[in-house]
């Protein structure tokens, strides 16, 4: 959760807590209040049947339901320092219904008591905080108070946004299994060299959460200009950090201590034919490799098991692709034959291994001028895949399990 | 002894209020304006020269008021307040040529200061994320403004080799934003209703209107030869600038704002020129590192405070300065 979310997010909490008077915080009520409450009635017992029945409470019906509690919210007068939870108004209401008779529709006082479910089911025991929150973002991305930073990236909205609704992809979808998080430098700069598969760039995605989610630390990828020149795409990328695949971008990310991904396979590992699936193709031209020997910092090598089955590609039309200006247009077993349905990636297992790191430091910066030297550094962070692609695919059991 | 400093495109509202700022500072004796017409505002102690820097009557007022620092601003961005893309073209370039000719030809001129644009480095998907000063733009303009900045650029250069002994300071300002600027950037933002290129956000970077008086005036004093970017801190997208502007903004495809902007420039509503397009599709960002460490400058406004000062005076008179100053 951000900082920034905490600070602004100011909470009026809602009511007293349970209990009558109006907030002055006493825990006797004023005897003004006590001969307004209704004769003899203690705030207690929560009614699970008044706050479960209606149908609205689900979290996809949440949506009209929270509203009206926001509606609350700003017309709550500020009252002192009291916790959450229902305020008296809704305690009594509900009360009230539940002696009333369902005769005309649902009672104001059910309502109220769904919208609290609801907004307990969506955000958890501290739905007031969380909501408040949740506003305070809204407002903040439509008056455009948040930071870029000097590539575009918007830290906030790939946290709250782009990794939460990656999260349950990765987790239910393709159940990621990360191994050697240790190789991740907690700080500074390293970068990170993966295979490319899946005819759609989804091993990038999914590294970029693996990345956040268990190492804690934003993984920056480099794209190629492709991405940078088609609508949503670019737009989408620079926000959740990516930037050019060039030396410039490379090295100035690396030297501002940025953890920085690539997939030097590029469009020839990604769009390979699935017969050829786990063959590693030739690494550019060892672009990242001098990009990390003048600035210094470690290769982090990353094979990842799993993405060449999403989408598996058998073949390829290359003259629509060359009209369009793509590198490929894939050809899969369901696709373009069962529409938007092909589009579906198979469920496949991942496994993502991050090898132990190829220190740079020792080398002289100046050594990166030297094309065997830089070859040769290549040649080993590709072999290092490949092996480490060999066994991953020894170790699975299968590709669905 | 002060300096004498000579500023061209005098009368063009940047330029006469950088020439009274500059006849306010002490370390200048006197400050001559040039320009074909006279400044429309008070120019204060600025003794204004009518001459036209296209002919070589420029090197007659080098020699004669005995001038040792010109500083260049005349070069400008739109057709229209020229009167069409020919004259506009024969203004830049062909000023900028003479006006280099007759420095060179100057035995006083020791100091010469061009304020240059980051407009040169071009807006493609190609781009770098920060445009360093050793850098090119990716692909060489073809048209407009930007083709005049990356000519005038070359003979800067080709004057800089052939007077080693004059210190030629070139100033690459980002977009200059601020309450007076009558830009394309700016009067695009005073539109209504602002459109966007559908799917794209571009990284804007500004400067503002002080600080560009500012750098020049430094770089008139103290004269450290080189080229330098000079913007404000930080950066905003397009979305987040039109959100803070508080307008509604509408996102069309490519096209469509291409012959939306040409209908507008037929209309003279708004001059929104092809390469102005490729800035509203891929923006663009430039390392400001050398401006610190060599020119020695620091912005005393941030990129998103600049638009703010904008902004502020945006909301509080929609319609001043919304003109051709």
């Amino acid at each position: 959760m951000p900082e920034e979310a905490r600070r602004d997010a100011d909470v009026i909490p809602i009511g007293t807590g349970g209990r009558p008077g109006r907030g002055t915080g006493q825990a006797r009520p004023s005897s003004a209040a006590r001969n307004l409450a209704p004769a003899a009635r203690k705030p207690a017992a929560k009614k699970p049947a008044a706050a479960k029945k209606p149908g609205r409470a689900r979290p996809t019906g949440g949506g009209p339901a929270t509203e009206s509690t926001r509606q609350k919210v700003a017309d709550a007068p500020p009252s002192g320092s009291t916790e959450s939870g229902g305020g008296p108004a809704t305690e009594s209401a509900r009360e009230d219904v539940a002696d009333a008779p369902l005769k005309d529709g649902i009672p104001v006082g059910d309502w109220l008591a769904a919208a609290q479910a609801a907004a307990l089911e969506v955000f958890g025991d501290d739905w007031e905080r969380r909501l408040a929150e949740l506003m305070a973002f809204v407002r903040r991305r439509l008056e455009g108070d948040y930071e870029v930073d000097d590539y575009g990236f918007d830290r906030e909205l790939t946290e709250r946004f782009f990794m939460a609704a990656l999260r349950p992809v990765a987790e239910k979808w393709f159940r990621l299994e990360v191994r050697g998080l240790e190789n991740i430098p907690a700080e500074g700069g390293a970068l990170v060299v993966s295979n490319h598969s899946g005819t759609v760039p989804l091993d990038g995605l999914m590294t970029m959460l693996a990345v956040h989610d268990k190492a804690h630390r934003f993984l920056r990828p480099l794209g190629a200009d492709l991405v940078f020149k088609m609508p949503l795409v670019s737009s989408l990328a620079r926000k959740s950090g990516a930037t050019l695949a060039c030396v410039e971008d490379a090295e100035r990310m690396l030297s501002g201590g940025h953890l920085v991904g690539v997939w030097p396979e590029g469009f020839k590992g990604i769009g390979k034919p699935f017969s050829e699936r786990y063959k590693l193709q030739r690494f550019g031209r060892g672009g990242f490799v001098s990009a990390a020997l003048r600035t210094g910092v470690p290769i982090i090598p990353l094979s990842v098991v799993g993405a060449e089955e999403i989408y598996p590609l058998v073949g390829n039309i290359p003259s629509l692709a060359r009209l369009l200006g793509v590198p490929y247009i894939p050809i899969t077993p369901f696709f373009p034959w069962l529409g938007p349905l092909g589009m579906v990636p198979l469920p496949s297992k991942w496994i993502l291994e991050f090898g132990e790191p190829i220190r740079t430091d020792a080398y002289d910066p100046a050594e990166a001028e030297d094309p065997m030297l830089v070859f040769n550094v290549t040649d080993q962070v590709r072999e290092t895949i490949q092996h480490t692609l060999f066994d991953l695919l020894r170790q699975r059991d299968g590709v669905f399990s | 002894m002060g300096r004498v400093v000579l500023v061209t495109g005098i009368s063009r509202d940047i330029g006469r209020r950088f020439a009274r700022a500059a006849a306010g500072d002490p370390s200048i004796e006197r400050v001559i304006g040039v320009d074909v017409v006279p400044p429309r505002g008070d120019i204060g102690d600025v003794s204004f020269v009518r001459a036209d820097i296209r002919n070589p009557v420029i090197a007659k007022v080098l020699a004669k008021e005995d001038v040792d620092t010109v500083v260049h601003m005349s070069v400008i961005a739109t057709p229209g307040s020229a009167g069409g893309r020919g004259t506009m073209k024969e203004l830049n370039v062909i000023g900028s040529m003479q006006l280099l000719a007759a420095c060179q030809k100057s035995t006083t001129v020791d100091r010469l200061v061009v304020k240059s644009t980051t407009t040169v480095y071009g807006s493609s998907p190609r781009d770098p994320a920060m445009f360093t000063e050793d850098m090119g733009p990716k692909r060489l303009p073809s048209s407009g403004y930007a083709k005049d900045v990356y000519e005038i650029e070359g003979y800067v250069r080709g004057f800089a080799r052939r007077r080693p002994d004059v210190d030629v300071t070139m100033i690459r300002a980002a977009n200059v934003i601020g309450p007076h600027v009558s830009s394309p950037l700016t009067n695009y933002f005073r539109l209504p209703v602002v459109p966007r290129v559908l799917g794209f956000d571009p990284r804007l970077q500004f400067l503002h209107e002080d600080d560009l008086m500012r750098v020049l005036s430094h770089a008139a004093t103290t004269g450290i030869p080189g080229t330098f970017n000079v913007a404000g801190d930080g950066l905003l997208t397009l979305s987040q600038a039109v959100r803070r502007l508080g307008k509604p903004s509408i996102a069309m495809p490519r096209f469509a704002v291409g012959r939306l902007g040409s209908t507008m420039r037929q209309a003279r509503l708004s001059d929104f020129s092809p390469e102005q397009l490729g800035f509203l599709t891929y923006g663009r960002g430039v390392d400001t590192t050398r401006m610190r460490t060599h020119l020695g400058f620091e912005p005393s406004y941030s990129t998103a405070e600049a638009f703010a000062d904008f902004c502020r005076a945006l909301t509080s008179a929609p319609l001043e300065g919304a003109g051709r100053a």
